[in-house]
């Protein structure tokens, strides 16, 4: 007989380890033990009932088994053969064709760390976070743990910075520990800016205690009594949940003077950000907490808030920390690759049928998470390109999709981590339009302080802005080439260096589709206006009028069941019949809209 | 409010295992509507209503209506859960406010899983 019982970390909390102890004693203790093994098992999604226990070969599933409960379920069960019912699991659902969570495609290949209490609790009450194990990680440090100890236990797990460059963060912790100065400061960067990203938002809105949790054990770790996070003010739900998490830790004692007990004093506050994406780089973050305008500054000297020494870590790194004390370093380096630990929370968003909060062990596969999890691309469309890392990232094609992601590779790969935004792209989407999109984004975010930068990235916005406008020129690909690689050299922060990500990588793998826009003037994917044009297929039309109803400027012509006909003099290329025909009989011609066919037109 | 001891921790887990399992308590049932910045675009804070209203109709003193945050599928938002006294919970997607009124009367109040609106039986696997 074997009893399996979960050693995932929500039974965990629930005390899963000392019910597993007490089973051993007391199988001993009926000299039971050779018969009967106690096996771990990985979580199997039913936290809330937890502990939880299955009896193999019988099936008979105990829940929320207490160390209280031990004796009498050895005695009665396994001496007497009687399950104990009051601790039994009646399993709904056996009689209803309802799948487990487990074998819905978007949950059952998700690990949750940083996201283990989402949709669990109530993130407005301190309660709930403390039932499903909450501030526990905290009582250790503070009263098992040296500070030394702490920092030791991070850097074993392996924990490397989530908000995208994977810095390991023990070493991190440790070198503000040891740096002269006082008082330190921990700070959270909340400043979550890449379009398509909200993990840390979503962090903070379900689960604010777990990161004001992790940035309390790295204050005692580095020895900081000050603590800021820095949110954009654009995530209101964020803010306010944040701020009556606070709230609520002062009025506990687990923030202020004498937290828990002990000796600790630390207290946190909230700066809000305006949403400026340089705000994202450390130099500039500390400077706009600082009160001055958000420009960052060249490293070494190290950054400093008001002078003194700073830790920064990203929302996801911190919520990381509870688990790794409470776990032990050695559980969380055993998840993941040979660098990179641990999970990653990615936005899954974009041309994929689910989209959503994904938390996946590092080294999965990108393949894995846009079919298995993201159940594929919509309407039978094939996948043309997943960008990661946001506008400092890049667009790695479907040739790729087998890429285990880790910081290594998805750097190697062109791409980068970043802080986990993951747009997945099919075939209607045009890769210089993308890069054209985020360069744009840059030349709005860039502070203007590096001249490389400010002028560079707006140059190969502007010839980025030909391309697709039908105005490009051989040489132009070279161009952007050599302008990228000045506009890395010559910028102080990640913002500039990192500003041509987009367009190398698509250039990379996509070459042969700038080559289209130049070269031939056409769009192959259909998105670059100046670059294609619309037509009907007069075979597909059945007359149905709903092109020409949908045409807001009169530019389609024909009788009720009688083929269609586009006036491209008229038409603006707005895509509305496009989109109305149930047909396929509008469809998208290479080229932009022909000077021989508008004449013809016209006659 | 007193400053928490680490004993405190464990006292109030206890005290709240009991609430939030359904094991004991009076409590029957727990729905919990989710309340993320996705699910309140697609409409969550309407759901949640409803069920208040229908809670308050019917006085269900037994249930306990809650919120949570983002359960990870934004697409199929505004999303709840059901977990009923020795039951595991039951997610359901893509509500609206007639849905989650027949949500709460077939399974919440008579027992029985709407399937139709169901995803999935169970909660998520951590780490």
């Amino acid at each position: 007989m074997h009893l399996m019982l979960c050693t995932g970390t929500g039974c965990v909390s629930n005390k899963a380890l000392a019910v597993r102890q007490a089973l051993e004693k007391e199988l001993q203790k009926h000299n039971l033990h050779d018969e009967i093994a106690v096996v771990n098992t990985g979580c199997n999604g039913f936290c809330a009932q937890g502990p939880v226990m299955v009896v193999a070969p019988d099936n008979v599933f105990y829940r929320m088994v207490t160390e209280r409960d031990v004796p009498e379920l050895v005695e009665e069960h396994f001496l007497k053969g009687r399950p104990v019912s009051r601790l039994m699991f009646t399993p709904s659902g056996e009689e209803q064709p309802i799948p487990r969570m487990s074998d819905i495609g978007f949950f059952g290949k998700q690990r949750l760390i940083a996201l283990k209490n989402r949709g669990l609790i109530d993130p407005e009450r301190i309660e709930d976070y403390i039932a499903r194990g909450g501030y526990a990680a905290l009582a250790k440090a503070l009263t098992a743990m040296t500070p030394e100890e702490v920092i030791e236990e991070v850097k074993q797990s392996g924990l490397r910075g989530r908000g995208g460059a994977g810095f390991p963060t023990g070493r991190k912790w440790e070198s503000r520990r040891r740096a002269a100065g006082e008082p330190k400061y921990v700070v959270c960067n909340a400043d979550e800016g890449d379009p398509g990203a909200f993990m840390d938002r979503s962090i903070i809105e379900s689960d604010p205690h777990l990161v004001l949790e992790g940035m309390v054990i790295g204050a005692y770790a580095i020895g900081a009594s000050r603590g800021y996070v820095y949110i954009r003010n654009e995530y209101p739900l964020a803010v306010q949940r944040l701020g009556i998490a606070i709230g609520q830790a002062r009025e506990h004692g687990l923030l202020g003077s004498g937290i828990l007990g002990t000796g600790f004093d630390f207290d946190i506050d909230i700066r809000r950000g305006a949403g400026a994406f340089v705000c994202g780089e450390t130099t500039s973050l500390v400077a706009s907490i600082e009160g001055n305008p958000p420009e960052p500054r060249p490293r070494p000297p190290r950054t400093t808030l008001w002078g003194k020494p700073v830790n920064i870590n990203n929302v996801e790194t911190w919520a990381n920390v509870p688990t790794i004390i409470m776990r032990g370093a050695e559980w969380f380096a055993a998840i993941g690759t040979e660098k990179s630990k641990g999970t990653k929370v990615f936005s899954l968003v974009g041309k994929v049928e689910n989209t959503g909060l994904v938390e996946v062990p590092m080294g999965i596969t990108l393949r894995e998470i846009v079919f298995d999890i993201g159940g594929g691309i919509p309407g039978g469309k094939r996948l043309k390109a997943v960008q990661t890392g946001g506008p400092s990232g890049g667009c790695l094609p479907g040739s790729l999709l087998d890429l285990s992601i880790d910081y290594e590779k998805l750097t190697e790969a062109g791409s980068m981590m970043g802080s986990g935004g993951l747009i997945v792209m099919d075939e209607n989407d045009c890769m210089v339009d993308v890069a054209r999109y985020f360069l744009e984004f840059l030349t709005e975010e860039s502070c203007g302080k590096c001249t490389a930068c400010r002028e560079g990235v707006e140059a190969m916005h502007r010839l980025l802005k030909n391309i697709c406008e039908g105005r490009g020129a051989d040489g132009d690909i070279e161009l952007l080439e050599e302008l990228s690689q000045a506009v890395q050299d010559g910028s102080l922060c990640g913002l500039g260096q990192s500003a041509p990500n987009p367009v190398l990588s698509t250039i990379r793998y996509f070459r042969e589709e700038y080559e289209a826009h130049i070269h031939d003037r056409t769009c192959p994917a259909g998105v670059c206006k100046a670059l294609f044009h619309y037509g009907i297929d007069e075979e597909k039309c059945t007359g149905c009028m709903a092109c020409k109803k949908a045409c807001p400027y009169d530019a389609i012509e024909g009788e009720r069941k009688a083929p269609h006909r586009i006036l491209l003099e008229q038409c603006t290329t707005c895509g509305a019949c496009y989109d109305a025909c149930r047909f396929d009989a509008v469809v998208k011609h290479p080229g932009g809209k022909p000077v021989v066919a508008l004449v013809g037109n016209v006659g | 409010m007193a400053k928490l001891k680490p004993d405190d921790l464990d006292r109030i887990r206890e005290t709240m295992a009991r609430t939030m399992s359904l094991r004991e308590g009076e409590a029957r049932a727990r729905v919990t509507v989710h309340l993320g910045t996705c699910g309140i675009a697609a409409g969550a804070r309407k759901v949640m209503s409803a069920l208040m209203d229908a809670l308050a109709e019917r006085e269900a003193k037994d249930v306990i209506l809650t919120t949570s945050g983002c359960a990870g599928l934004c697409s199929s938002e505004p999303m709840m859960t059901v977990e009923l006294r020795n039951r595991p919970p039951v997610k359901y997607v893509k509500l609206d406010e007639a849905k989650a009124r027949k949500v709460f009367q077939d399974h919440v109040l008579d027992g029985n899983v709407v399937q139709e609106y169901a995803l999935a039986l169970g909660s998520e696997q951590l780490g």
